[in-house]
């Protein structure tokens, strides 16, 4: 690694923050995207004057700036975001993927396959709104999806004067509904994303404000930990042989580590079969190392000569996950059909795959206010339930709150081959 | 930034390589498009780390219009020498000839829509069920929607009103026989993370991309190279400049930027100043407001 810093390059210290953001057409999230990638010139010319061209053609007075984030054909006709957009920008601190994705209640999966690889939610209230239905429904899914830190923008402060009062009064309410929530981490700013006030600079017009602007804090929460770097899980996805004169005997497993610690010497053992062995070596992008950790690619070598194959996971002796063929999961169904009872699905978990039914549904979760719906078990679109998944040869699993890349599933119906729903595990 | 931390570029990087590893597991016969374009040699780059100390288990394909930059060429046949692995060629001008396709004509006439049926009929050829490509979600607004695994039905067609969602890094390449996906594993790549990277890694690029003297002409707000498929137009002179490219397309199309870049470490500094996106130089792009979707929906990279 020391070549690394002998490069003459100012950007080798920057880490990756991914945040999800949702909200629907008026409540200011294209503006604020829009500001973020403006301020920090992450919008080029050419981008604007075509943004500026469709804005002045439609007959708008300013240019719309979520006109840079709806990318097909049909979400610009009818002006709204239907998928998931992956914007980029970067600072000299930190480069930030944006999963921007729409917020109304239809597009709830839209909203879950944003927050599943999302280190951050940006949550967007309305200062002359407070608290409401959308609000609650996408702090739900990030506590859901495990995202450890949430930012809630209170926005549109120019229109109440910069009143603390309101700024006050919104935070307790938020606080109080948060409290049910799973999230270690959530911060308040109050903002005006029009006028850009605590966006990039700081306000002058809330001096009462005293924490850090939105960037600031976007640049500098702390992520680090993340990631689970206590249990050893490394999913194995393939074998690599050469078959080469050179590299006759070598034995590498690939795979991307998802979650401690490994370093050569350390005692493994392979599931499901139980063997254990010692780390020979750790072989990463940057050659031989000495330790690696999630969410590293990385190709180990143990000492013995075990039988180990794609869907098998290598982890510490005295530390493994569950094998089991009765998994506890909240699942989010993103099908236009619903499941058919005792129909069969190829469930796919780290490298492995099985096949699995639905064994039992416990209830539906009404996602605005949390109730579970008892007696509602008919699964559609959008929904998210309480279920229990039997499938036909064990996995190993942990719970998503433990490990988010070994405590999520996904369900593949066999005929169309389309995902039809995804799982974090209880 | 604490120990057990990484740098953006190298969880970049661990990124793809797992996309590549799973191309590899869940696919019987993947091929690597590779353009001679420096993110098809980022890609390139990832996939022998990916497999490393082993070879590439992957035949690179190029889709060869016939339009190259000689420089592209020369250096797609060192890299392939130097790697030990296939070149698969499709050839545009053998689909002009066999009839599959007719040669655009008028002012701004380009091969570049014809690749698309050499592209699927080599898929057909050689029974491809996966395609690995350079593709990044900042490019483009509608390559922005688009997934790693990238589904394509038995027509070579994208559908992205129907795309398959993906969380995590769970990626479902399940498909019927006849249908293939395009995967591309540097989707979260930005153009800056790319050249941060073929500097941090010290990537072989073809010289294109570093400022050179070259004759060129001023055509469409760009610098068009000189070439022997390239006529002049009243008013036109051809002209000596300093100028490198941004991206790598078709000598016909591909303009350069007038740039004194002539280090990898130049490169970057102007990257990072520039006010224009990298693809305002191709002719391609600049047809209608949504040519990269009406391409993609058929098959297009």
């Amino acid at each position: 690694m020391t070549t690394e810093s002998t490069q003459p390059n100012n950007y080798l210290d920057m880490e990756l923050l991914r945040f999800t953001t949702a909200g629907s057409v008026d409540d200011g999230k294209s503006t604020l995207i829009g500001r973020l990638l403006y301020d920090s010139k992450s919008i080029f010319e050419d981008q604007l004057d075509s943004v500026e061209n469709t804005s002045k053609k439609r007959g708008l007075e300013h240019i719309d700036l979520s006109l840079l984030t709806d990318g097909l054909k049909d979400e610009r006709e009818q002006g709204i975001t239907i998928d998931v957009a992956y914007r980029y920008f970067a600072t000299p601190r930190r480069k930030f993927i944006i999963a921007d994705t729409p917020g109304h209640i239809q597009y709830t999966r839209n909203m879950v396959t944003g927050a599943s690889t999302a280190n951050l939610a940006l949550i967007l209230i309305d200062a002359r709104k407070g608290v409401v239905e959308q609000t609650c429904r996408h702090s739900f899914i990030a506590s859901l999806l495990q995202i450890p830190h949430i930012i809630v923008c209170i926005n549109k402060m120019d229109l109440v004067d910069y009143d603390e009062k309101v700024f006050e009064e919104i935070r307790e309410e938020y606080e109080q509904f948060a409290a049910k929530l799973d999230v270690k981490d959530i911060r308040f700013v109050p903002i005006s994303a029009l006028k850009g006030d605590n966006v990039v600079n700081k306000s002058q017009n809330m001096s009462w404000y005293e924490g850090a602007t939105l960037l600031y804090t976007l640049e500098t929460i702390h992520i680090g930990s993340d990631y689970n770097h206590i249990d050893c899980r490394f999913p194995v996805q393939t074998v690599i042989r050469p078959h080469s004169d050179k590299h006759h005997d070598y034995r590498g497993y690939a795979g991307r580590i998802a979650g401690g610690i490994f370093k050569p010497g350390d005692e493994v053992m392979a599931m499901p079969s139980g063997l254990t062995s010692r780390i020979e070596s750790i072989d990463s992008p940057v050659g031989k190392v000495e330790e690696a950790f999630a969410p590293m690619s990385v190709t180990l070598t143990l000492e013995d000569d075990i039988d180990i194959s794609r869907g098998d996971m290598i982890v510490r002796t005295n530390n493994s996950a569950e094998p089991t063929q009765d998994i506890e999961v909240m699942l989010c169904w993103f099908n236009q059909s619903g499941p058919m009872s005792r129909a069969k699905y190829t469930i796919m978990h780290t490298s492995n795959e099985a096949k699995a039914i639905i064994k039992e549904i416990y209830y539906k979760v009404d996602i605005n206010t949390l109730h579970r719906l008892e007696e509602d078990k008919d699964i559609k679109m959008n929904d998210i339930s309480r279920v229990k998944l039997r499938t036909t040869k064990p996995l190993l699993v942990d719970s998503y709150r433990k490990n988010r890349s070994t405590g999520s599933i996904i369900l593949i119906d066999d005929t169309s081959h389309e995902t039809v729903a995804a799982g974090m595990i209880i | 930034m604490s120990k057990y931390n990484l740098t953006h570029l190298r969880e970049l990087e661990a990124e793809s390589i797992y996309v590549i590893r799973e191309v590899f597991a869940q696919f019987e016969n993947p091929g690597i498009l590779f353009s001679g374009g420096k993110d098809s040699i980022v890609v390139t780059h990832l996939a022998k780390k990916a497999f490393a100390p082993a070879r590439i288990p992957f035949p690179l394909v190029h889709i060869d219009t016939g339009h190259n930059f000689p420089e592209t060429i020369a250096f797609r046949d060192n890299l392939v020498a130097e790697l030990g692995v296939n070149l698969v060629i499709g050839s545009v001008q053998e689909s002009i000839d066999e009839g599959r396709v007719q040669e655009e004509r008028g002012k701004d006439a380009s091969r570049n829509w014809l690749q698309i049926t050499t592209l699927l009929d080599t898929v057909e050829r050689k029974r491809f069920d996966a395609l690995i490509g350079g593709a990044r979600r900042d490019e483009e607004k509608a390559r922005a929607k688009e997934r790693f695994f990238s589904h394509r039905d038995d027509f070579g067609q994208w559908d992205p009103k129907n795309q398959r969602p993906e969380l995590w890094n769970l990626f479902n390449g399940k498909h019927h026989s006849g249908e293939h996906f395009r995967v591309f594993p540097i989707s979260n790549w930005t153009e800056m993370d790319i050249w941060q990277y073929i500097l941090l890694e010290q990537i072989q690029i073809p010289s294109l991309y570093i400022a050179h003297e070259r004759e060129v002409v001023w055509r469409n707000n760009t610098w068009l190279p000189k070439s022997e498929f390239l006529e002049l137009r009243p008013g036109e002179e051809i002209v000596n400049k300093k100028v490198r490219f941004r991206t790598l397309g078709d000598i016909t199309i591909t303009g350069g930027i007038e740039s004194t870049a002539d280090t990898l470490e130049k490169i970057v500094g102007e990257v990072s100043a520039a006010r224009q996106t990298e693809r305002g130089n191709r002719a391609d792009d600049k047809r209608s407001d949504t040519s990269m979707e009406d391409r993609k929906k058929e098959g297009y990279f």
